[in-house]
This record gives C-alpha cells, sequence and structure tokens, in this order.
C-alpha cells in the first residue's frame, strides 16, 4: 500500500510541476484563488479590493482573510501594494478594534495579501464592524473602507474577558478547523487589549485546555496537551477528542509566572471553567 | 513454579513405579478432555433428562467449565476458570468470533442443541489444535446423518418451561441415500422473563431465538466425501438483567464446505480440509430500559473467513496430525449516543476499529504408543498472529492513548506440550507439561472506551501488549473398580505476562456513572490452578451416587485474587432410574467466597447450597415413536447467585419442564 501511495504522491508531483512550465498568468491567478471564496467587495475610486476566505463569509471569532486589490482602469491586479487594516466595531458609545494580523503578501503568490482578523464579538442590529484598508501603491497611499458582515458564530470560538491582573483578554481558536476524532493540533490566538485600538499579542503565557462533554456526563479526553507559544506567536498544544459531537474547551489562563489570571479547574461541582470556547463536529 | 516442581517429581516418582510390570490391555486414554453429549437424536430421548435444555445448560455439566450469567440467555463458558479470551471455542474446528464488546454474544449462543451431538472440552495445550489457547478449547461437534441407516427419518419436538413460560418448538427431517444425505432441522425456543426463588420476576430476562440448520453430504466413492453446512441463528428481543443494556438483534450465518480423503495403503489414513465463512451480526438495544441516561446505540459486527486443513496418518508406533490453520476475521463496533438536545450532533466512536485478525498456524502432533498401557503424545505449533486497523478513524482515536501506534502488528505464537497417558486394569493416569501462547484479545490490544457493568470502569486496549505465555502442569489419575469410579484432575497454569485492566486515575471515564478507567496491562504472572474431584458409584442398579469436587485457585503476582475464580464448590446427587422414571437429589452449593477479587469489582459471596430435586418421567407411546419427559428443577424454590452470577443477578427458581418428542 505504501508503495503505491508514494508512486501516486510521485506522479502527482510530476503532473503539477509539469503544468507550472507552462503557466500564463491568467492561469495562475484563477489558481491562487484555489480553496477560497470570495466574502466580499471595498471599492474606492480607483480600486476594488475583493476579500477571501475558505467559507466566503465572515463570522465572529478567528477569521483567514485574504484580498486583493484590482486596479479600476486596467483591470489588473496590483503586485507591490503596502497595507495595513483597521477593523472597528461602531457601538452606540464607543468604537473599538480587535486583534488582527499584519497583512502581507504570501511568498507563492502573485497577487493575493493574507493576514487575519479576530472579531472577538459579533454584529447585531445597532453595532457593526467595518473594515478600513490603507494601501499604498508606487508611494501613493489609498484608503478604502466599507461594513463587513459578522454574524454570531454557531459555537463559541472566542472568548474576551478581564483577568485577575486587570487587563482584558481575548483568545480565539484557530485551529482545528476540521475537528477528528484524533488528537488534534490545537492553536488558539491569545492578545490583550492595550487601548481601544490595539489589541497585541501575548507573550510567553499559557493556556491550560480541559475539553468536556457536558451532554454526556461532563466526561473529559486525556491526553490533552495545555497551549504554549510557538515561534510565530500563536499558541499551540493538543486537544483529544474522544468522540464526534459537542466538546466546551474549558479554559484556564496563566501568566509567565504560572499564576491562574483567568479560569477555573473542572470538578465534581465545578463542571464549567468561567471561560471556554466550543467545538461541535 | 514450586507446585510444578512437586508434580514433575510426583511424576517421575509414578513412572518408575508402575514402569515394572506390563501387563497386555486395551488402552483406553484418560484425557483431559470432557465431552458433554448433547444429541444424537436417538439418543436424545433416552439419556438426558431434559432433552431440550439450552446448550449452556448442557454445558454447566462439565466440571472445568464455569458458565458466567448475565441473565437467561447466552452464558460465557469460562474453561479452568479462564474466560473467552484465553480459551478457543469452535464450531468443527472452525473459529468465529462474537461480535458483542461486552461478551453477550459467546459463539455457543449462535447454536442449538439440534445442531450439535457433543462438545468437547480440552483442558490447556490439549486444546491448542484448534488455535492458540491458554485455557483449553471448547469444540461444538454437529450431528449429522450417517449412512448406515437409509430412507427418510425426522422428529418433530416440543417442550415448554413453566418458570419462564418457555415455548420450544423444533423439528427435523433428513434424507439418507446410498451416497447422499441431507439434513435439516429447525428450532424455536420464546421464554418470557424468569422467576428466581420465591417468585421474584428477574425483569429483562426474556429472549427469542429461532436456529435452522442444513448439512449435505456426498460419497464420491468409498474413499472421497464432500460435506456443505450451513447454521442460520437469529435471537431476537434478549434481555440482560445483569447489564445495562439488552440485545435486539444477535444473528449468525456460519457456513463450511468440507472435503474429505481417506487414501488406501497410505501412511496418510485421513486428509480433511475445510472452508468456512461465519458471519455475525449483534444490536445492543437500551431502549426497553428506564431512567437511561444517555440512549445508545451499540452494534457490532464479525466476519471471519477461514480454511483448515488435516493430515491423520500412522506410522509403526506413531499416530499423528498435521494441521494448517487459517483464518481472517474483520471485528467492528461502534457507539452512537443521542445527546438530550436534538439540535446536538450525535456523538459517535469506534469502539472496535475495524480489526483484522489474520492467522496462519500449523499444528503437529504425535503420539507414540510405547505399549498397550502406555503412550505418549507430543505436540507443537507455530503461528502468526497479523492484526490490522483498517478504519483511519479508529487508528486516530486509538492514537489518542498511543501516540506512536501503527496500523498493523504481528505476533509469532508457539506451543509445546507432551501428555503421557499410562492405564492398566483400573487404573490410569496421565501427566501433562506444556508452554502455550496467545495474542490479546480485539477489546484488550483496540478496545475503546468498552464498559464493564461488573467493576464500573471504563476499559481501553493496549496495542503494546506483550503476548500471554502460560506454562503448564496437568496431572489426572483415575481409579475404576467395578464398585465405583473416581477420578481427581488437576491443571496448573503459570501465565506470564497475565492481561489485565488496571486502573489509570488520571483518565476521566467516559460512560455516565462508572467509576474509572482502566487500561490493559500485563501482571508478572498469574497462577491458576483447577482441580476437580470425582466419585460416583451404585448403591443398587437403579441408584446412583454422583459426587464432584472443584478447587479453584487464581492468584496474580501482586498478589491480588483474580476475578471470576470459583470458590470450592460441591455437588453431589443421587440418581434413581427405574425404567420411565428418572429422580435425582441433589446438593449443590459452594463455600464462602474467600478468594473473591475486591480489586476487580467483586463482593464477597456467601456460601451457598441448595437442595436441587428433580423428577421425569418418560411416557413412550407408539413403540417408542412418541414419548414425554417432565420433570421439575430446583424443586425447593431456593434464591441463590454465586461467583458466576454477573452483578449478582439470582438464578432461575422452581421450574417445570415438558419434553415432547416424535421421531420417525
Amino acid at each position: 500500500m505504501k508503495i503505491l501511495k508514494y508512486t501516486f504522491l510521485f506522479l502527482l508531483g510530476t503532473m503539477l510541476s509539469c503544468s507550472s512550465d507552462d503557466d500564463t498568468t491568467i492561469e495562475q491567478i484563477v489558481t491562487e484563488l484555489d480553496g477560497l471564496n470570495k466574502v466580499q467587495e471595498i471599492a474606492n475610486d480607483t480600486h476594488v479590493i475583493e476579500l477571501y476566505s475558505s467559507t466566503g463569509t465572515l463570522e465572529q471569532g478567528f477569521n483567514g482573510i485574504s484580498l486583493r486589490i484590482k486596479n479600476k482602469t486596467t483591470n489588473e491586479y496590483e503586485k507591490n501594494a503596502t497595507i495595513t487594516w483597521t477593523p472597528v466595531m461602531h457601538m452606540a458609545m464607543m468604537m473599538h478594534s480587535c486583534p488582527k494580523s499584519e497583512i502581507a503578501k504570501i511568498a507563492s503568490k502573485e497577487t493575493l495579501y493574507n493576514g487575519y482578523i479576530v472579531f472577538q464579538m459579533a454584529q447585531n442590529d445597532t453595532e457593526y464592524w467595518d473594515l478600513q484598508v490603507d494601501y499604498t501603491i508606487a508611494d501613493v497611499a489609498y484608503t478604502a473602507t466599507a461594513v463587513v458582515n459578522v454574524p454570531a458564530s454557531a459555537k463559541q470560538r472566542v472568548t474576551s474577558f478581564t483577568g485577575s491582573d486587570n487587563v482584558r483578554y481575548v483568545i480565539a481558536m484557530i485551529e482545528p478547523t476540521t475537528p477528528k476524532v484524533a488528537t488534534n493540533d490545537v492553536t488558539f490566538g491569545l492578545y490583550k487589549m492595550e487601548s481601544m485600538m490595539s489589541f497585541p499579542v501575548v507573550d510567553n503565557f499559557k493556556i491550560k485546555i480541559d475539553p468536556r462533554m457536558p451532554s454526556m456526563g461532563n466526561h473529559g479526553s486525556p491526553n490533552n496537551v495545555d497551549l504554549t507559544q510557538s515561534a510565530d506567536k500563536l499558541y499551540r498544544g493538543k486537544l483529544s477528542l474522544t468522540m464526534t459531537g459537542y466538546w466546551k474547551i474549558n479554559l484556564q489562563l496563566l501568566n509567565n509566572i504560572d499564576e491562574v489570571l483567568k479560569g477555573e479547574t473542572i470538578t465534581e461541582t465545578t463542571t464549567a471553567s468561567s471561560i471556554y470556547l466550543e467545538l461541535e463536529f | 513454579m514450586k507446585n510444578l516442581y512437586f508434580i514433575a517429581i510426583l511424576f517421575f516418582s509414578m513412572t518408575s513405579l508402575f514402569a515394572q510390570d506390563i501387563e497386555v490391555d486395551t488402552l483406553k486414554k484418560i484425557n483431559l478432555k470432557e465431552v458433554i453429549l448433547i444429541g444424537k437424536q436417538a439418543q436424545l430421548e433416552q439419556k438426558q433428562f431434559k432433552p431440550l435444555a439450552t446448550i449452556d445448560e448442557y454445558l454447566q455439566q462439565a466440571g472445568t467449565v464455569e458458565m458466567i450469567k448475565r441473565g437467561g440467555y447466552a452464558w460465557e463458558p469460562n474453561i479452568n476458570n479462564m474466560s473467552t479470551e484465553r480459551t478457543v471455542i469452535t464450531i468443527d474446528g472452525m473459529r468465529i468470533f462474537g461480535a458483542c464488546t461486552d461478551k453477550m454474544d459467546p459463539i455457543t449462543s449462535y447454536v442449538e442443541v439440534s445442531n450439535l451431538s457433543e462438545a468437547e472440552i480440552s483442558s490447556g495445550q490439549s486444546g491448542s489444535c484448534h488455535g492458540p489457547t491458554i485455557g483449553g478449547s471448547l469444540d461444538l461437534k454437529r450431528s449429522k446423518s450417517t449412512f448406515a441407516k437409509k430412507g427418510i427419518n425426522g422428529y418433530i419436538n416440543s417442550g415448554y418451561e413453566f418458570n419462564n413460560q418457555q415455548k420450544i418448538i423444533g423439528a427435523a427431517l433428513n434424507y439418507v441415500g446410498n451416497s447422499f444425505f441431507i439434513d435439516n432441522n429447525i428450532m424455536f425456543r420464546d421464554a418470557e422473563n424468569y422467576k428466581a426463588g420465591n417468585n421474584n420476576e428477574v425483569s429483562f430476562s426474556q429472549f427469542r431465538k429461532l436456529n435452522m440448520s442444513s448439512t449435505a453430504g456426498y460419497l464420491f466413492n468409498k474413499n472421497k466425501y464432500i460435506e456443505g453446512a450451513v447454521i442460520y441463528d437469529k435471537a431476537t428481543d434478549v434481555g440482560y438483567p445483569a447489564l445495562p443494556m439488552d440485545v435486539s438483534l444477535a444473528e449468525a450465518l456460519i457456513t463450511s464446505l468440507k472435503f474429505e480423503y481417506l487414501p488406501l495403503n497410505s501412511i496418510v489414513s485421513k486428509f480433511e480440509t475445510k472452508v468456512y465463512y461465519n458471519t455475525i451480526t449483534h444490536t445492543m438495544d437500551d431502549t426497553k430500559r428506564p431512567n437511561v441516561a444517555i440512549h445508545m446505540d451499540m452494534p457490532g459486527w464479525s466476519d471471519t473467513y477461514g480454511m483448515y486443513l488435516n493430515l491423520n496418518g500412522k506410522v509403526k508406533k506413531n499416530s499423528f496430525l498435521a494441521a494448517f490453520n487459517s483464518f481472517y476475521n474483520l471485528s467492528k463496533a461502534e457507539m452512537t449516543m443521542y445527546p438530550s438536545d436534538p439540535n446536538e450532533n450525535i456523538m459517535f466512536m469506534l469502539t472496535w476499529p475495524d480489526v483484522v485478525t489474520f492467522y496462519n498456524g500449523i499444528y503437529l502432533d504425535n503420539t507414540y504408543v510405547f505399549n498397550p498401557n502406555s503412550n505418549l503424545k507430543v505436540s507443537a505449533s507455530l503461528g502468526n498472529h497479523f492484526n490490522e486497523i483498517k478504519s483511519t478513524f479508529g487508528l486516530e482515536s486509538l492514537q489518542i492513548f498511543y501516540p506512536d501506534m501503527e496500523a498493523d502488528k504481528s505476533r509469532m505464537l508457539k506451543s509445546l506440550a507432551s501428555n503421557y497417558n499410562w492405564k492398566k486394569g483400573n487404573f490410569g493416569f496421565n501427566f501433562g507439561l506444556a508452554y502455550g501462547e496467545r495474542a490479546p484479545s480485539i477489546s484488550e490490544a483496540y478496545g475503546f472506551y468498552l464498559f464493564n457493568s461488573f467493576d464500573r470502569y471504563d476499559y481501553v486496549g493496549n496495542p503494546d501488549l506483550k503476548n500471554e505465555q502460560s506454562v503448564e502442569g496437568s496431572f489426572a489419575i483415575s481409579y475404576k473398580p467395578s464398585k465405583f469410579k473416581t477420578s481427581l484432575t488437576t491443571s496448573y497454569f503459570h501465565i506470564s505476562n497475565y492481561i489485565i485492566g488496571t486502573p489509570d486515575a488520571s483518565i476521566l471515564p467516559m460512560t455516565i456513572g462508572a467509576s474509572g478507567v482502566k487500561i490493559y496491562s500485563a501482571l508478572d504472572y498469574a497462577t491458576l490452578i483447577k482441580s476437580v474431584l470425582d466419585f460416583e458409584t451404585y448403591f443398587t442398579n437403579d441408584l446412583k451416587w454422583v459426587n464432584q469436587f472443584t478447587y479453584s485457585y487464581g492468584k496474580g503476582s501482586d498478589d491480588e485474587n483474580l476475578p471470576f475464580i470459583s470458590p470450592l464448590a460441591y455437588n453431589s446427587k443421587f440418581q434413581f432410574k427405574k425404567r420411565k422414571f428418572a429422580s435425582e437429589i441433589g446438593l449443590q452449593g459452594n463455600l464462602i467466597h474467600t478468594n473473591y477479587a475486591p480489586t476487580y469489582g467483586e463482593i464477597k459471596k456467601p456460601d451457598y447450597a441448595i437442595l436441587n430435586f428433580a423428577s421425569n418421567y418418560t411416557f413412550d407411546l407408539n413403540q417408542n415413536k412418541l414419548n414425554l419427559k417432565a420433570g421439575v428443577e430446583n424443586i425447593l424454590d431456593s434464591e441463590y447467585s454465586t461467583f458466576a452470577d454477573w452483578n449478582t443477578i439470582p438464578r432461575m427458581g422452581r421450574n417445570v419442564f415438558l419434553n415432547v418428542n416424535y421421531g420417525f
């Protein structure tokens, strides 16, 4: 079986490398969008900014977002833009932003720029998110803004809370995107609210996890690995899911000297932590 | 080990003792073998007290067998106090594996007395010709017509048991021609809840079972013979009062095709090969139970393809058997739990992750006849036991516990046994020394959160388990003068890497209400002893006194008792038989269960003794063609339960039965 598998991979590899020989730009631009679906467009007088995600939607929580900028006059996609973005929540009494990454061109791509945004809350009837994209092409600065649609997620993928150190934190689930009955790689983003508009990554903390199934006696799972920060600043660990269904991932946030800032250990009487994320599959 | 040396010394001293006087006598082996006759139809009515008893009731008569009861149906036969992982159960040499993760369907539950002529129980390695075993083997032998009596024959029989309103109806129709025969039989049982002593009804102990079977044979010429056989068995609405779940369906199709060749003028006297296929579907059901914490479905499937090839032969004083055994089994079991919130996704897991067991082995034995009084049998086997998890889902599930685990694993299993037999006049003895190995069962190696309602732990398999290795010494002695018969058989097992679940407090249980999780691991060793003393004598031609004492011992290297080890048990009965009336009165019981195993969830059971009084009368009508037997069992209606009763489920109280047979 292994031989068969490797032969298949080898053939696949040769086929792919063959096709890249006679690439045309158009083909490449099309293939650049593989696995992506358009969310919406943000336009100004000169450009149309196309937003993409894997699902074609945005929602509360972590969102991996790709974008490209089309020049309205040439109909070509810009290849050398420097981009920043600012998502803003418009509430009745105030405005604030949310955790986000830089946005940069993906090395292997011609026109796509990539980053992520963690919407820690969903829109509602009166409150909404917009996204401002500032970009510079050939030393000329442009900007474009549009309202984006951020509905609540079916399950809790992000939590924001105030720790015992009086700092407001945001924890968002990045992985697993397709959970399995297995030991899953688990990735969270951990951010703190420095100001209304600044949510930097928190370094050297620890996120303890205790996945439970409240629908079945609140049983847990073995061999989970608590999340610690890896080189790319995200927090990674292992999440064991012993069956399909609804899992509540109870959390505890520990600072760099292992003090618990928020969250409780699960016991017979404490059946859930005050901070948690959810999965259902 | 000390005991082993003791036995060895005893053996050598005795051989020198008896080696001097050699006497010519027809050699009759006394074996570490028990044969329970079930029913050549002809013998059936005459010999059996209750001919239409279940197969489980028949097997219960054997001294080395303990039946673990989870209710009124599908008792689990333990041989030498060892459960089905450590034994091999076959039907006419065919390997079959139950499809239930909770042992609710031992192989014996897929056959019927109408299918069988006898059950052969071999202790320890003397059963290794059927496959790698530690405790022994149980081979259920099919009944079939012979070419001796030609024509059409058959029977219709029916029975009723008043205790559980069990209705039994069966029929057979056989045709025997010059070179062709076909046997067909069908049997149906339908029982309601049984009542323990004092009329206490045991809820969820009902069952219904339909069994059909056909065997057809064709004789090409004098020495070539081909035979096809099929058994279909379907049990529905089976209650398991000792367990949290019942069974809505247990269905088996067991098929085989056999070829026999008897070479003339050859060293090989018989060549026999069989190919077989069997498939089992087992569906657990909790929908009828009140107060179920969470409703769940637990179906299981087991398919086995197999073949064997046996060569029997004789060279001078040696008679030998060379066998090749091969089988491929695929076992799968699922568990689906339904949350009370219907909007929530179902919870699904694979409890047996689509596991292949592929076994190929050779077996050789040779019996050398020194003289008409003594012989020595030496046997050896070597096999490859290969497991593979077919399901990625299942493999990844288990990798939660064993991150580096691979899908497949191959093991070599060896056995070596020698058995010396001596008999002269009324006296005989048998001594054996053996070594055997077995691979972990599917549950032990690959089970995923299997709830054991006995110790209330969830069990998780361990693919890294070593093979269990057994060193075995056995000794049997018999003395049969004309006035009485007595025999003592003892088997001693020293089992290294004895597989058993040990609690892991760091892991949370999955089942609601479970005490924790046990991971299968191994004790350094365990020691088991089983000793059976039989004594019977005729007071008069009609009155017989039959006694049996059984001693069992089982302890692990951690000095803890092993579970399901019988306390000292006894059975003493007077059997009276005069013409058509038979009656027996007996005292059956065991001492207090001092060797109980609290570590494995056992509670100390008190001693019990029940006076069992049963009688039957045979009405022969119409020139023996129609006969009727009526009887009473547990006439004093004692309420009791023993170490072998799962979760202290009480046994059946007073029962009146009627069996009618009309043969033609």
